[in-house]
C-alpha cells in the first residue's frame, strides 16, 4: 500500500526529520519536469511494506527547496543527483558541487527538462575537486577511467603516505547513457527493455522492480504462480553473481585456481538460466504479469549445487593466506553503514539488518542474515549465506512450494512503485504513466547509495588492497549512472 | 672455445628464460583446467612487440632510450659468465659470486629508474616497491651465496661449482638445504613470481614487477620482455646449478657439453615445475608480509651459513 501526501516545500525538513527519526529510509528523490512546475518526489520506504511518498511542487524559472542533506547523507547526494537532472536548487546544501555532471556538459542544459535537449559538449573546462591532503611524504596516485583490466571506467585518486591509503575520492559517471529522459514516452514494452540494460548483471532485478512499479501503476494482479517464477528468477540471478564474486574475491588475492573453479560454477548456472529462459544473463525473461519459466529442473540439482558452493567457499578459506587478506582488512563498522545509509550484502556484512525480501515480501519468505565485522571476509561470508539461502529457496520453489497471491491493491493510479532486492541490494523503481505511455520511469541501483562506503572502509587500508576491497562491494558503475 | 661456449650460454639463457616464462604460465593454465597458451608465446610476444614502435613519455629523459638496452646487455653478461653448461677450463670467464651479485642489483636498480624515469604514479609506486623487497632480498642472496664461498674456500663460481661435485655430501647436508631455502625465496622474490608478486594480474594496484614497465610499448617492451626473461631465466639456472651442481660438464667435448646442457635443461625444468606448482597453490600474500618471508630467507640462509661452518 502506496500513501502520496502532498507537502509544502517550505514544510519539507520538518516532514523528512519526522520520516527519519521514525525509522523511515529516504529511498529515492524523483524529480519531474511537468512543465507548469517542477515536481519532486521523495520515496520513503520501511519495514512492513511501508512506501510512503511526499509529492512537492516547484513553480517557476528557477525553482528551489530547502535542502534535507543535514537529515540524510543519502538524501544529499540524491539532490545533488537531481539538481545536476533538473537545475532544481536546494538552499543551504552543505556540498552543492555536480554529482552527475561532467565539466563537458553545457553549463545551462539539464537532461530532464522538458523539451529539445542541446547536446553540444565541449573540454572538460573545469577541473574535478579532488580534495588535496597536505602534508609531508604525502603523493597522490591517480587511476583510471581506463584500467588494466576489462572493467567498467571510474577514476580513483589516493591520496597515500607509504602504502596506506589517507583518502580516496572516486569519480565516477563516466558512461551517462541518459536512460531516464530515453524512456520518457516511449510504450512500457520498450521501457522493459531499457530497465534490463540499467546495469546488465542485473537484469531481473531492474527489469521486476519495473514491472512490479508498472503493476502497481496500472492495478494489475499478479497470480502466485507467476511470483513463484519471478522469486526463482531473481534468486538464481542472485547465486549466480555471489558465485562469481566468490571466485573473483579469490582471484583478486591471486589465487586463480579457486577462481576457475567458480566459473565453473558460474557457467553451469548461466546454462541453467538458458534452459530456463533462453538467455545467459536471464534478459527478456519478465513480461508485464508474466515469467518465463521453459523448463524444470530436476529436485535434486540444488542441493547439489549448495553442496558445490559450499564446499568452494570451504576450500578458499583453508587457504591461510587468502584469510590473512580478507580479514580485517577495510572494515565498515556498523555506525559508518548506517550513517552512510549502505544496502544489499553489504549492510549485511556490517550488521545492518536490512533486506527488501523482508521488509517488502515478494514470494516466499526468506532469512535475513548478517555478519558483524563489516570486513572482506564478512562480505565473503555473507555471499556464500546468501547463495546458499537463494538455492534453498529455488529448490522449495520446484519442489512445487508457492508464495500468497500478492499484488495491487487494484486502483489504477497511473504511478506506481516497485521494490526488489537484487543481489547488489535494493532496486527501487518509480513510474509515471501517461495515455499508457510511460512518462516518467525513474530507477535507481543500490550502487548509488554504496559508492560512498567504499571510501570509508578505505581508512588505514593499503594502495595493493584496494583492487580487493573494489571487489568485497562489487558496485556497477552503470546502475549507478543511468 | 670459452669465449664462443660463453656467448652461446648466454643466448640459450635468454630464449630458455622466454621458454621458461611461457612454461609457468602453462602450468598454472593446467592447474586452472585451460588448455593455456603454447611455451613459445612470450618469444612471439617479444617478436611482435620489436615489430612496433617505441612511445616514449615526453617528460623521459635520455635514459628512457639506453635502458632498455643497457638492461638486456647486463643480463646477458650474467648469463654468458655464470658456470651452467660447463666449467670454463682457465679463469677470467667466470663470475665471482658477489660480481653476480652486484650486476643483479645493478640491473633491478637500472629497471627502477627506468620505471620512474616517465613520470607516471605507477612507475614510481613499482620501482618503491621493487626496491623495497629488493633491499631485503640482497641480504639473504648474499648471505646464501657467501656461505657457500666459504664452504668451497674460493669466491669463484666455477670453484664452488667443482667443490660440490667433489663433495657430493654436502650437496645433501642440512646446511646447503637451508642455503637452498633462502636462494628459492630470493628467486621467487627477485623474478616477480607468486606468492609475492602476481605477472598475470590486471589490478595495476597490486603490481609490483608490472607496474614498472606498464608505459613501455613496442621495442623498448620487447628489449625489457627480453632482458627480465633473461634475468629469470638466468637466476633460476644458476641457484638450480649451486644447488644441484650434478651433470656440469667439466672438459670442453662436443659430448661433455651435450650432456651438460641437456642436463641443465631437465633440472632448470624440474625446479621450475616445483616452483610452478607451489606458485598455483599459493595466494599472494600481504605486501606488508613479504619482509617477513625476506627476512625469513635471511635467517635460513645466515643458520645454514653458521651450521656449514661450526661443523666443518
Amino acid at each position: 500500500m502506496r500513501t502520496l501526501i502532498d507537502v509544502d516545500p517550505g514544510e519539507i525538513r520538518a516532514r523528512v526529520a519526522h520520516y527519519v527519526d521514525d525509522g523511515w529510509r529516504l529511498a529515492h528523490l524523483v524529480g519531474r519536469d511537468l512543465e507548469f512546475a517542477t515536481e519532486l518526489i521523495y520515496v520513503f520506504l520501511r519495514h512492513h511494506d511501508g512506501r510512503h511518498e511526499c509529492r512537492v511542487r516547484l513553480s517557476g524559472p528557477s525553482p528551489s527547496i530547502p535542502s534535507i542533506a543535514e537529515l540524510s547523507f543519502s538524501g544529499g547526494r540524491l539532490e545533488r543527483l537531481v539538481r545536476d537532472q533538473l537545475g532544481v536548487e536546494f538552499l543551504q546544501h552543505p556540498e552543492p558541487r555536480a554529482l552527475l555532471r561532467h565539466g563537458h556538459w553545457p553549463k545551462d542544459v539539464f537532461p530532464l527538462r522538458a523539451g529539445p535537449l542541446r547536446l553540444e559538449v565541449s573540454d572538460d573546462a573545469e577541473p574535478y575537486p579532488f580534495l588535496t591532503v597536505p602534508g609531508p611524504g604525502v603523493y597522490e596516485i591517480p587511476v583510471g577511467p581506463v584500467h588494466a583490466g576489462l572493467i567498467e571506467p571510474g577514476h580513483f585518486r589516493f591520496s597515500v603516505v607509504g602504502e596506506t591509503i589517507l583518502h580516496m575520492s572516486a569519480r565516477l559517471w563516466f558512461v551517462h547513457r541518459g536512460l531516464e529522459r530515453l524512456a520518457a514516452g516511449r510504450s512500457t514494452e520498450e521501457v522493459l527493455r531499457l530497465a534490463e540494460v540499467v546495469s546488465g548483471d542485473s537484469a531481473v532485478a531492474h527489469s521486476l522492480a519495473y514491472l512490479l512499479a508498472l503493476e502497481d501503476a496500472t492495478g494489475v494482479t499478479v497470480s502466485p504462480e507467476v511470483t513463484a517464477r519471478r522469486q526463482g528468477l531473481l534468486e538464481l540471478e542472485r547465486v549466480t553473481h555471489h558465485v562469481a564474486d566468490l571466485g573473483a574475491l579469490a582471484n583478486d588475492v591471486g589465487y586463480s585456481v579457486a577462481h576457475a573453479r567458480a566459473m565453473r560454477l558460474v557457467e553451469s548456472l548461466q546454462r541453467l538460466a538458458q534452459e530456463i529462459t533462453g538467455h545467459r544473463l536471464l534478459r527478456g525473461a519478465l513480461s508485464v504479469g508474466g515469467a518465463q519459466w521453459n523448463y524444470e529442473p530436476p529436485a535434486s540439482l540444488f542441493p547439489s549445487l549448495s553442496g558445490e558452493v559450499s564446499s568452494l567457499a570451504e576450500w578458499i578459506l583453508r587457504h591461510p593466506v587468502v584469510r590473512d587478506r580478507f580479514e580485517l582488512t577495510a572494515m565498515l563498522s556498523h555506525e559508518d553503514a548506517a550513517r552512510v545509509g549502505v544496502l544489499g550484502p553489504v549492510a549485511r556484512a556490517s550488521g545492518l539488518k536490512t533486506d527488501a525480501r523482508v521488509e517488502h515480501p515478494l514470494g516466499l519468505e526468506m532469512p535475513l542474515r548478517t555478519q558483524e565485522t563489516g570486513d572482506v571476509r564478512a562480505r565473503f561470508d555473507q555471499r556464500v549465506k546468501e547463495a546458499l539461502d537463494s538455492l534453498d529457496v529455488l529448490s522449495r520453489l520446484v519442489a512445487g512450494e508457492r508464495p500468497q497471491a500478492r499484488g495491487s491493491d487494484g486502483a489504477a493510479t497511473g504511478e506506481g512503485l516497485g521494490v526488489v532486492e537484487g543481489w547488489r541490494g535494493a532496486v527501487v523503481h518509480r513510474v509515471a504513466l501517461h495515455e499508457g505511455r510511460v512518462s516518467r520511469w525513474a530507477p535507481i541501483d543500490p550502487s548509488f547509495f554504496n559508492w560512498p562506503a567504499l571510501a570509508v572502509s578505505l581508512a588505514d587500508t593499503i594502495v595493493p588492497d584496494f583492487p580487493l576491497v573494489n571487489k568485497s562491494f562489487n558496485l556497477s558503475y552503470a546502475g549507478n549512472d543511468l | 672455445m670459452n669465449l664462443v661456449s660463453a656467448l652461446v650460454q648466454a643466448i640459450l639463457v635468454a630464449f630458455g628464460g622466454l621458454l621458461l616464462v611461457g612454461y609457468l604460465a602453462k602450468i598454472r593454465a593446467r592447474a586452472e583446467g585451460r588448455r593455456g597458451a603454447p611455451v613459445t608465446q612470450p618469444l612471439r610476444e617479444v617478436l611482435k612487440w620489436w615489430g612496433r614502435e617505441s612511445v616514449r613519455s615526453p617528460e623521459a629523459s635520455v635514459l628512457s632510450a639506453i635502458a632498455p638496452t643497457l638492461l638486456l646487455a647486463l643480463s646477458l653478461v650474467s648469463a654468458a659468465l655464470v658456470p651452467l653448461v660447463r666449467v670454463p677450463t682457465s679463469s677470467g670467464y667466470s663470475l665471482d659470486l658477489v660480481s653476480v651479485a652486484l650486476l643483479w642489483i645493478t640491473g633491478s636498480l637500472l629497471l627502477a629508474l627506468f620505471a620512474m624515469d616517465a613520470g607516471t604514479a605507477f612507475g614510481g609506486m613499482g620501482a618503491s616497491r621493487a626496491l623495497t623487497l629488493a633491499a631485503l632480498a640482497e641480504p639473504a642472496l648474499l648471505v646464501a651465496l657467501g656461505g657457500l664461498a666459504v664452504v668451497a674456500g674460493s669466491s669463484d663460481l666455477s670453484r664452488v661449482v667443482v667443490g660440490e661435485l667433489r663433495h657430493p655430501a654436502w650437496v645433501i647436508s642440512p646446511s646447503h638445504l637451508l642455503i637452498a631455502v633462502a636462494l628459492l625465496v630470493v628467486v621467487v622474490t627477485e623474478t616477480g613470481r607468486m606468492p609475492v608478486d602476481n605477472p598475470s594480474t590486471h589490478l595495476e594496484l597490486t603490481m609490483i614487477h608490472e607496474a614498472m614497465v606498464l608505459e613501455t610499448g613496442g621495442q623498448d617492451y620487447a628489449l625489457v620482455s627480453l632482458a627480465e626473461a633473461t634475468r629469470l631465466g638466468f637466476l633460476f639456472s644458476l641457484v638450480t646449478t649451486v644447488l644441484f651442481p650434478w651433470g656440469v660438464a667439466q672438459g670442453g667435448g662436443l659430448v661433455a657439453l651435450t650432456g651438460g646442457l641437456l642436463t641443465l635443461v631437465v633440472k632448470v625444468g624440474v625446479v621450475a615445475t616445483v616452483v610452478g606448482l607451489f606458485e598455483v597453490a599459493s595466494a599472494k600474500i600481504r605486501l606488508f608480509r613479504v619482509p617477513e618471508l625476506l627476512a625469513g630467507g635471511v635467517v635460513s640462509a645466515s643458520l645454514g651459513v653458521l651450521v656449514a661452518v661450526v661443523s666443518r
